[in-house]
């Protein structure tokens, strides 16, 4: 495109495509989806999976057609075709528009966590109960399994989740004198002022518009800022005493320029990350992977460690991040769509492949207590067993927390609000303020009950 | 700037009443030129037309995640015309019109005035050289200049350093709108420059020869002769800017991964209109959005062209 879209065509177009058909049928959901289902027999799945069958597969997991592989070999009658339709906001504005549309729409679909209660209110998704999923719940570490089943529906079977930790570069503490990770915040803090005195480097960096990397601290800190009751009702207390202490700590440490605010995931970032303009990195479980591909030069130097505790002696971590896989409420082949969703994320060899040949951090109990998985040493983090000490951390996520059920809206208003003020250094709490009126005002207008 | 023929410029003139008496071969030339013009007619409605139609009918609706659809009137544009994020992205834009054009335009008619003057070789080098950065996608030029701007590894910001300047910071808040102008400027310089060059290219000989016998030299020239004679080309530069510049979208959108903070949603209004339908899920508003974007434009580019009319039928009385 060297023009800059025409509003009356590009855009309106695009509306008109989607909200053609919104017209035509009001709301998304095909009204029966298993709330009144019986439980599906044996035979029934049996029947389905020895029936020739077409299945479509919207994922952005890289290489996820190697488990799809597995998939048709145990079932030869099932075919499922594998579409990369883009990464988060492409992928979901994809799908509405399919879901809206009443057609296109795939049979299973990757969604993150906290997307998918955007997808239960208009009754997008495919209960699981009737076929079985309950029974999965102990195969998942807790909290992940609350997270899509919230209630008594399970909405998704998980994927890969991210409980955070510490990412830090060894060398450049030891030169500022540290020899231990921070174990508390106020640690982190001092810590953070020799790292900056003594070397120059920034300990580490706040993503200014990373809403996903400061809600992890909140649920690190035990904080609810979300609620959702699945119907109209929801919570929004995103500037509570607590959360405004989280927000207060960042502050301090900004203003004292201790800590770097540069936008996260673009070239400059990756730059910093790997010339040690940050000595570390707040992260989550997938980042141990991620990082050895963006500082490939500073292999061995870096470690691993549990988050900065706000209480002394505490264990206890936030998550950041992590899909689910999640049968669409329209599926003509509900059966065959929810057993492959199943299946790759929970077939044994299936869910140790996407932990070892995809570097997705899994959420299942099996992969988890996997001597094979578990006892790797990572070269990157000088011999370090990283999936040890994060399976560790995996134990100690809060297991309570929701989101609403219109999260585009609250990271770009997150970025609106809170990330102009991180950019100016200034006060993140009252920014806070700001962006509890904001949601709380978007939620009303849209119809819903806040709390 | 957009080079589309927005839905604003010139309305198809009222076709020629028939006469009466219409020849039978000048019946069948009229035959053919309705079907060698059905293609665009079919195009036109079903593209434009009824998208159009159906985007004015949804904006007089609000629906919502609780409750659904209902009538709303003219809800929806009330709302617009208080909203400070739609009137914040209009300042925005029109701003930008008013620095960023009269720029591009001048430098784009100096160049083209340059190159038509210079009898030398090379000129068709430097012209294609100029016109490049125009065959550069909006997108690439946007992450091009965006790594040209970073205050860290961007080379403008490391010879700043080296020369003792501090690191100028082109992507915060105060700056981001006039990077972006430098971007678009780079961008279609060289767009606007051929337009202008072609028309110079087609004024008779004659006249240059009047101008030389009169004495005139080269800048009386440009000024007295060919400046006058390519109004026409210059206009058009000028109402592509207007809706080139209305609907700045790509750079925003672009930037916004590099400057999250200092691009907000309502940076221009077509980007305000894009993240209301599709963030924001508030499709009927972004239709209304969309609407008066397109209203607004068609009254600039009317009363601009209005003027341009008026000062050129004051100079012809002059004369």
């Amino acid at each position: 495109m060297n023009k800059a879209p025409r509003t009356a065509t590009a855009l309106l177009g695009g509306i008109a495509a989607t909200a053609l058909i919104l017209s035509g049928c009001s709301g998304g959901g095909t009204g029966d989806n298993g709330g009144g289902t019986d439980t599906i027999t044996q035979d029934q799945i049996d029947e389905a999976m020895t029936t020739p069958t077409n299945l479509t597969f919207w994922t952005w997991v890289p290489d996820i057609q190697n488990e799809v592989d597995l998939f048709e070999a145990k079932y030869p009658d099932i075919k499922v075709k594998v579409e990369n339709v883009g990464q988060g906001l492409p992928h979901y504005q994809k799908l509405r528009s399919a879901i809206e549309a009443g057609e296109g729409a795939p049979d299973v679909a990757q969604i993150e966590y906290q997307y998918i209660p955007s997808f239960v209110l208009p009754e997008s998704l495919l209960d699981l109960t009737p076929y079985g999923a309950d029974e999965l719940a102990d195969d998942y570490v807790g909290w992940a399994w609350n997270q899509v089943s919230p209630a008594e529906e399970v909405w998704a079977i998980p994927q890969d989740v991210g409980p955070m930790g510490n990412l830090y570069r060894e060398d450049i503490l030891t030169k500022a004198g540290i020899t231990d990770p921070p174990a508390t915040y106020d640690d982190y803090a001092t810590a953070a002022k020799a790292v900056k005195d003594k070397t120059g480097s920034y300990i580490s960096n706040l993503g200014a518009t990373q809403a996903g990397q400061m809600i992890g601290f909140f649920w690190q800190a035990g904080i609810k800022p979300f609620g959702y009751d699945g119907a109209e009702t929801v919570k929004i207390d995103v500037n509570s005493d607590e959360a405004k202490q989280v927000a207060d700590y960042w502050t301090g440490l900004i203003q004292d320029d201790l800590i770097s605010t540069d936008v996260d995931f673009n070239d400059e970032w990756y730059q910093g990350l790997a010339n040690g303009k940050y000595a570390g990195w707040l992260t989550a479980a997938w980042a141990p992977v991620f990082l050895q591909g963006t500082a490939e030069d500073t292999s061995g130097l870096w470690r691993a460690a549990p988050l900065p505790q706000w209480e002394e002696g505490a264990e206890v971590s936030g998550n950041w991040g992590g899909s689910s896989d999640a049968v669409l409420a329209g599926s003509k082949n509900p059966i065959a769509a929810y057993e492959l969703a199943k299946f790759i994320n929970n077939d044994e060899e299936s869910a140790m492949m996407l932990a070892t040949e995809q570097f997705l951090f899994p959420p299942q109990v099996s992969v988890l207590e996997n001597p094979e998985w578990v006892d790797q040493q990572s070269e990157f983090y000088g011999g370090q067993e990283v999936n040890k000490l994060f399976a560790e951390i995996s134990t100690t996520v809060d297991t309570d927390f929701q989101w609403l059920p219109f999260m585009d809206y609250v990271y770009s208003t997150y970025s609106e609000t809170i990330g102009t003020v991180i950019e100016a250094k200034g006060d993140i709490s009252s920014a806070l303020d700001t962006w509890q009126d904001q949601l709380v005002k978007y939620a009303e207008d849209q119809g819903f009950t806040v709390e | 700037m957009s080079n589309t023929p927005a839905l604003t410029v010139e309305r198809p003139s009222p076709p020629v009443k028939a006469k009466r008496h219409t020849s039978p071969t000048k019946r069948k030339q009229n035959r053919a030129a309705y079907l060698f013009l059905l293609p665009f007619f079919i195009v036109f409605i079903t593209m434009l037309v009824i998208p159009l139609v159906y985007a004015g009918y949804l904006s007089l609706f609000e629906s919502k995640l609780i409750g659904g659809s209902v009538f709303a009137g003219l809800a929806n544009y009330a709302r617009a015309l208080t909203d400070p994020q739609f009137l914040g992205g209009l300042g925005r834009v029109a701003l930008f019109f008013i620095i960023q054009v009269p720029i591009m335009l001048g430098l784009a008619l100096f160049f083209a005035l340059a190159l038509d003057t210079m009898r030398a070789r090379g000129s068709k080098g430097i012209r294609l050289l100029i016109f490049m950065p125009y065959a550069v996608p909006a997108v690439v030029a946007t992450l091009m200049w965006g790594y040209l701007y970073g205050a860290d590894f961007g080379p403008i910001a490391q010879i700043a350093r080296a020369a003792g300047l501090g690191t100028p910071d082109f992507l915060s808040a105060g700056n981001i709108l006039y990077s972006m102008m430098n971007i678009v400027t780079w961008e279609f310089i060289g767009y606007n420059m051929i337009i202008m060059y072609a028309a110079l290219r087609s004024i008779p000989g004659e006249l240059y020869e009047a101008a030389e016998i009169d004495g005139a030299g080269q800048f009386r020239l440009a000024w007295s002769v060919k400046i006058p004679a390519i109004r026409p080309a210059i206009m058009l530069t000028v109402i592509f800017s207007i809706i080139g510049s209305f609907q700045l979208f790509a750079e925003p959108s672009l930037l916004d991964a590099l400057a999250p903070a200092a691009i907000t949603n309502g940076f221009t209004p077509n980007y305000y209109a894009y993240n209301l339908a599709f963030i924001n899920q508030e499709l009927n508003y972004a239709a209304a959005v969309a609407f008066l974007l397109g209203l607004v434009i068609a009254v600039i580019s009317y009363f601009v062209q209005l003027g341009s009319e008026r000062s050129a039928r004051r100079e012809r009385k002059g004369l």
